[in-house]
């Protein structure tokens, strides 16, 4: 079996599970953020007292922090409340960052594991190995009343990189790069197993923003088999016990793609889809008025630092206004101890506090027609970032920090 | 399950951000989420849409976010059903999940226009173009998410199944 298999036929207790087969699946980790409002309101509907599991039910708040209407008090207040009459133990309200980085740092994501969420990048965390997937508000409340949920077993496609990095080339690029080759519904329902060399060398935070992104192919999950490094992650953060799955030698993808990264340049996604995956180069010189550097996607420490490395001692020009937002408070103090966040303010950033952002075009530096960001989020659809009339172009933190310096699309091997 | 209405045809691609915007995810109240589909992109779809109309789209209808706003504020907004060539995996739950009736049928994009009136059966997936005559035949709903539907969505469904587990 592959490892969304082997995941979901011990979630659903059983011994073998088939593609296709519809199974009822044991949440093990259940997380919801400003929509668990949501949530609760559905919950209370099912007419059950009590949620199934008050230690396996992980909320914080992420989408719009603070508050940025009376609206979404109103619902975080609401939301506070509930947590408290159901004594959910796990709570961070605003005071941890964005929840797929925040899932992780405070020790919840497991190997082997079934995380749920509902947030569609939930695809995050099976670069812990878990079988992490996004859902929808209504079937979370049934989750919270029953712990379990069905799913249909994916087919796997096996994805293997091979290669090595050149300078100013990140995960990103290579996450930007396959999505280009494999579109926006290449992988819509699977789910994708990493393997190869330049996987096993990656950051625990690259591996994220591959897992991440992959829900732009519409990967139901993305799984990279747990190594030492993440074994040590994980058990630096976490107290329970787990057990990590492996793929079995037999295993039955339904694709196999390969690709390497030694010729790989920085990669961009253009107006207004994900896959419209272009070469950084063919684009470059292309004028800008916001550059985002942060989200679920690019908003860790190693983003933090390779921004910081071009933007060290440079202005950016008045023309342009850089958004930064940390991941998490974490990253934020660590950004902050090892100087980032200073070489930011004196380049003439706004430096935010961890949440969303506008990524979601919510709040925080939303477009005006005809403006154009550069950012390093991970959906560029048309209107997302604020006007129907606006451009969002997506890349790595190094094209965001190189482009923002020079007020247009630039190669950050140029700098 | 029989459904009749006129037709508003969408491309590829359509996603939820599109369907429903960021800005108005802290609404929780059904009727109030309908009063903003499409408004950025296809500001006359509300304008002009009338009950029981019916959506038919191309490929990965639904794709991006996870917020079943995009299913529950079409649903409130009267769409009878969403009939497309293929659906993003969440959305198709959300759907489902929201008792919002939703066929897969590849090659309706060519068969069907803008301003057609057609009829769907939802249980078997047949559907009768009324404007040409022409009948077309989508993918059949598995039996229980058809019970999920019938039901009226996930949240009664699951009380009925917990009542019986009592």
């Amino acid at each position: 079996m592959t490892i969304a298999e082997k995941i979901l036929a011990r979630a659903s207790n059983k011994k073998r599970v088939r593609c296709g087969e519809i199974v009822n699946a044991k949440v093990d980790i259940a997380m919801s953020h400003e929509n668990a409002g949501l949530v609760s309101k559905n919950f209370k509907k099912i007419g059950v007292k009590k949620v199934w599991d008050s230690k396996k039910i992980i909320i914080l708040f992420d989408h719009r922090v603070p508050a940025e209407s009376e609206k979404t008090a109103s619902g975080q207040k609401a939301v506070r409340e509930f947590i408290k009459e159901q004594m959910i133990r796990y709570f961070y309200d605003m005071r941890a960052g964005i929840c797929h980085q925040i899932l992780p740092e405070k020790g919840h994501i497991r190997p082997g594991e079934l995380v749920v969420g509902t947030d569609s990048h939930t695809t995050t965390h099976g670069s812990f190995g878990a079988f992490a997937t996004g859902i929808g508000a209504t079937e979370m409340a049934c989750v919270w009343a029953t712990g379990e949920l069905w799913l249909k077993v994916p087919e796997t496609f096996k994805i293997e990189i091979s290669g090595k990095f050149k300078r100013w080339v990140m995960s990103k690029d290579l996450i930007l790069h396959i999505i280009g080759k494999l579109r926006a519904d290449g992988a819509d329902y699977k789910a994708i197993e990493f393997y190869g060399e330049t996987i096993e060398h990656m950051s625990i935070a690259s591996r994220m923003t591959m897992c991440n992104l992959t829900m732009e192919m519409g990967a139901k999950a993305a799984i990279i088999p747990p190594d030492e490094k993440t074994l040590n992650y994980v058990s630096s953060r976490t107290e329970l016990p787990f057990t990590p799955v492996y793929a079995d030698e037999d295993a039955r993808y339904e694709k196999v793609y390969r690709f390497d990264v030694d010729g790989l340049e920085p990669q961009i996604a253009c107006p207004h889809k994900v896959d419209n995956v272009k070469i950084v180069s063919e684009v470059e010189g292309i004028r800008i008025d916001q550059a985002l550097l942060g989200s679920c996607t690019n908003g860790r420490l190693e983003d933090m630092e390779i921004a910081a490395k071009i933007l060290e001692g440079k202005q950016i020009p008045m023309s342009v206004r850089l958004l930064v937002i940390p991941a998490s408070r974490e990253v934020y103090l660590e950004a902050m101890k090892k100087g980032y966040i200073e070489t930011f303010i004196k380049a003439g950033a706004l430096v935010l506090n961890p949440g969303c952002g506008p990524c979601l075009g919510a709040h925080q530096g939303l477009l005006a027609s005809g403006e154009r960001c550069i950012s390093s989020t991970n959906r560029n659809f048309q209107g997302r970032m604020g006007s129907a009339d606006s451009e969002i172009y997506l890349a790595s933190p190094a094209v965001v920090a190189a482009s923002a310096i020079r007020g247009e699309i630039t190669d950050p091997r140029r700098m | 399950m029989i459904l009749k209405g006129k037709v508003w045809k969408f491309g590829d691609d359509i996603n939820t951000d599109v369907i429903y915007p960021g800005k108005h995810l802290a609404i929780f109240e059904p009727e109030e989420m309908a009063k903003h589909c499409f408004e950025t992109i296809y500001p006359d779809f509300l304008k002009k849409l009338k009950k029981g109309d019916i959506i038919v789209a191309g490929k990965y209808f639904g794709c991006g976010s996870s917020r079943e706003q995009a299913a529950t504020c079409l649903k409130y907004a009267g769409i009878g059903c969403i009939i497309a060539e293929s659906f993003a995996r969440i959305y198709y739950r959300n759907a489902i999940n929201q008792g919002l009736p939703i066929l897969v049928c590849p090659g309706i994009s060519k068969k069907i226009e803008q301003g057609h009136t057609i009829e769907v059966d939802i249980a078997s997936g047949s559907i009768k173009n009324l404007t040409t005559g022409e009948k077309i035949q989508a993918s059949r709903l598995p039996e229980f998410i058809l019970g999920i539907i019938s039901d009226g969505g996930l949240i009664p469904y699951v009380k009925k199944k917990l009542k019986r587990n009592v």
